[in-house]
This record gives structure tokens, sequence and C-alpha cells, in this order.
């Protein structure tokens, strides 16, 4: 499709009403990797996706992600994955994939009609 | 699937209030405004570090110097999760940064004003912080979910910012007569900018409204701005200061405030690049890059010693 949006939203000015030269060529990549992020908030709790950052190893993911999105007390434990590591499902597959459980409500406890009498069950 | 079938999904995607998701197919002019859109917004929480930056040295106390230290931190966080939420959409963090030092990639214009006392430090919080809160509440519910979640995290962190701003003019306002004349002073000279924040009028624009239909931005400049002139015209009461503007005054048949004509040939001045401030703040943005790459490279090849150091080991 080849609309694009012209209209000035806030935040949104176009690249061409700037100054500014022409694009140099690209820097060298500084090779950190892209690693996601993981926080456990609490005990008891598990580690919950939180975003992702730049770094050259492990450790310093850690250390980053501890001041980027823990400065709230947000985590007592964090975890860092190499991005390139994760496998996701395909959204092309989500159909196939998730759609079966839909008419399966038999997996549910609402699915069953007991007697007032058998209180909890 | 045919083009104008997968577009057609997409909008009922969107207008049944379902994120959408990098590795969802979306419209190519879609992945363009919000990689444009979001990474324009990391630029300008980096850029906007320096104003208050120059300050941390010369916060008033040690208290004031903690706040300020905390809140510049935020910014670079908030640069961050933009930075990660853009690079979804298939542009490296390299190339980000290059376009915003070649000048291809643009930043809030409020930035390229100089903070000249420490009232700016309050004026900035409460105002340009403000008027930024009320922009990324809307965003969170914008329909790419990196950007909207992005968004939940900034907001967050954001109150406190406007917060700290409007109390350190408070304090300001109940002080000497040279305090108080600082902290107007400051107003006066962050009151336009903050209104330019919002971009141009709605009626400047005749092209489509697309951002709206693909729910990218849910208000629009104006909207936003009234917003933020109705917010700000009552707070300014309770600091007993005024709003440098004559023509401000309730109107009681609309229910909103109306206030005067905002110089538009400034703003398009500074978004060319010939705002006060603007080579100085891009310079420090370059410097900073070229003079941390050194240490950019010793952590790689401290990494790839350690691996190298680990795989002998085992
Ligand atoms: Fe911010
Ligand atoms: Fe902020």
């Amino acid at each position: 499709m080849q609309c694009s949006i012209r209209k000035f939203y806030y935040g949104d000015i176009p690249e061409e009403q700037g100054g500014g030269a022409a694009p140099s060529e690209s820097m060298n990549e500084h090779g950190w990797p892209l690693w996601e992020v993981f926080i456990r908030s609490k005990q008891g709790l598990d580690h919950k996706h939180a975003g992702s950052l730049h770094a050259a190893d492990a450790r310093m993911a850690i250390e980053n992600a501890r001041d980027v999105y823990t400065r709230r007390q947000e985590g007592i434990s964090i975890w860092v994955v190499e991005s390139k590591n994760i496998h996701a499902s395909d959204p092309g597959d989500a159909e196939s994939l998730f759609e079966p459980a839909a008419d399966k409500i038999y997996r549910h406890p609402t699915f069953y009609d007991l007697p007032d009498e058998v209180k909890h069950m | 699937m045919p083009v104008h079938h997968l577009e057609e999904t997409f909008q009922q995607t969107v207008d049944a209030e379902i994120k959408i998701e990098a590795k969802d197919w979306m419209p190519e002019a879609y992945r363009k405004t919000n990689l444009r859109q979001i990474s324009q917004h990391a630029h300008s929480e980096v850029v906007g570090m320096l104003p208050e930056g120059n300050w941390i040295t010369r916060a008033p106390s040690l208290k004031r110097k903690a706040i300020l230290i905390a809140k510049v931190q935020d910014e670079a966080g908030h640069g961050l999760y933009l930075y990660s939420a853009a690079e979804t959409l298939g542009m490296s963090r390299d190339q980000m940064i290059a376009d915003l030092h070649s000048g291809k990639a643009k930043y809030s214009s409020i930035f390229n004003y100089p903070t000249l006392t420490w009232a700016d430090m309050g004026a900035i919080g409460w105002l340009v912080d403000g008027a930024a809160i009320l922009n990324q509440v809307m965003l969170c519910r914008t329909s790419y979910g990196p950007y909207a979640r992005a968004m939940v995290r900034i907001c967050k962190e954001e109150s406190f910012h406007q917060r700290q701003g409007f109390e350190a003019l408070l304090v300001l306002s109940k002080g000497t007569q040279e305090q108080r004349a600082m902290c107007q002073d400051a107003i006066n000279r962050w009151w336009w900018p903050s209104l330019m924040m919002f971009g141009p009028r709605d009626s400047e624009s005749t092209n489509s409204d697309q951002s709206m239909k693909w729910k990218i931005k849910r208000k629009t400049n104006d909207e936003l701005r009234q917003n933020f002139v109705d917010m700000i015209a009552q707070q300014v009461k309770l600091l007993g200061m005024t709003l440098p503007d004559p023509d401000l005054k309730w109107n009681e048949a609309r229910g909103h405030y109306d206030f005067g004509e905002i110089n538009w040939d400034e703003f398009w001045n500074v978004v060319k690049g010939n705002g006060p401030c603007n080579r100085q703040r891009l310079q420090a943005r370059i410097n900073a890059h070229e003079e941390g790459a050194w240490v950019r490279e010793a952590a790689v090849a401290y990494a790839q010693k350690q691996s190298a150091k680990q795989k002998k080991v085992a």
C-alpha cells in the first residue's frame, strides 16, 4: 500500500521538514547483541518479560537490566536471554495452534452442573 | 492472501482494539510511521536529558540534586524502552542513532531551548513533562503493542517528573522577591514552547487521518493542546503566577480556556534546525557517542576474551 501518512502529529515531525545533512554512511555496528530481560517482581512469582537491551555479554546485560528495569524496586531477580536464542510460534499458525481449544469447554470446571449440596469441589 | 485482504483483516484487528505485535502482518506505511514516531520519541528522551543535565552540578541542595539525577536517569531509561520498541520494526539501534546524528531523524523541538536558571528545572518538569504526559497517556492505548507497553512503563515513571517540577516552582513562589521573579520568568519562557510541543494545528493539515484510523494516535494535536491549557491554567493559580498570554481566559460556552495564537514561524524555525540550541544539542550527542566509542569496543573485546577463556576450560 502506497499511502504515507502526512498529518503532523505531536512527536511526529516529518523528516523532510527538517534541516540537517544527508545521512552519513552508517557507522560501524558496535556489535553488542540484543538481550531479552525477565524480572521476578517478588519471591514466589514467575519471571516476566520486562523488555530488551543491548549488552556485550550476559553480565553486562544483567547490570544494565538492573539499572533500567528495577529502579523502583520492580524486581528481586533478573534473567537475561540473548534474543537470538528465543524461538517463537508463527503468528500465521495462531489459528491452527490455539483455536482448537475454543470448543473444548468441558476442560473447564464451570462446564459441570452439580447439586448445591456438593459445596466445594 | 492478497494484500487488500490482509489490509482489511489488519484494520479489523485495530478496530477491535486488538494490539498489533511485531511479527504480525502490517501495512508498510503503518510500520514506517510507527518506526519514525517511536524513534523520534526515543531521540527526544535522550536529547531531553541535556537541558536538565546542565543543572545537575548546580542544583541548590543535595535533595534537589538527587531528584534531578533520578529524573534524568529515568529519561535515559525511557529512551532505551523506546529504542527497543522501534527495533522490533526492523531498524538497528546504530542506524537510528546515525540518523539522529546526521540530522535526518528529528527530536522534540522543546529541547532546543536553553535552561538559563534553576527555575527552568521546575518549569520543565511541570510544563514540558506535563505536556509529554498527556501525549504519553494517550499512547498507552496505541495500536502497536511494543510501543503501548513502553508507554505504560514510561507513564508510571513520569508523574514524579511533573510533580517534582511543580513542587520546585512552588518553593520558589513562596520565596524571596528574586526567587518569585525567577519563577515567573521561567514560566514566561517555557509556556509558548510547551504549547508548540503538540505540533501544528489540526486545520494545518488537509491530509488523511490515517494515523487515527490505525489508532497510532487517538487524539489530535489541538485536543491534546486544549487539555494541556485547561490543566495548566488552573495549576498556575496555585503558584500565584501568571501565564504570558493576555488572551487566556475561561470560555463558559466551550467549557475550555481560550488562548492566544502560537508563533508558528518560531515553531518551524526551530524544527528546521535554527532554534537557540539545535547545534549545541546535536553536537553534545555526537561527542558523547564518539568519546564513548572506546568503551563500547573495550566491552566487546572483554566479552570475546571471556568467552574464549570459558571455551578453553570446557
Ligand atoms: Fe520521559
Ligand atoms: Fe519525564
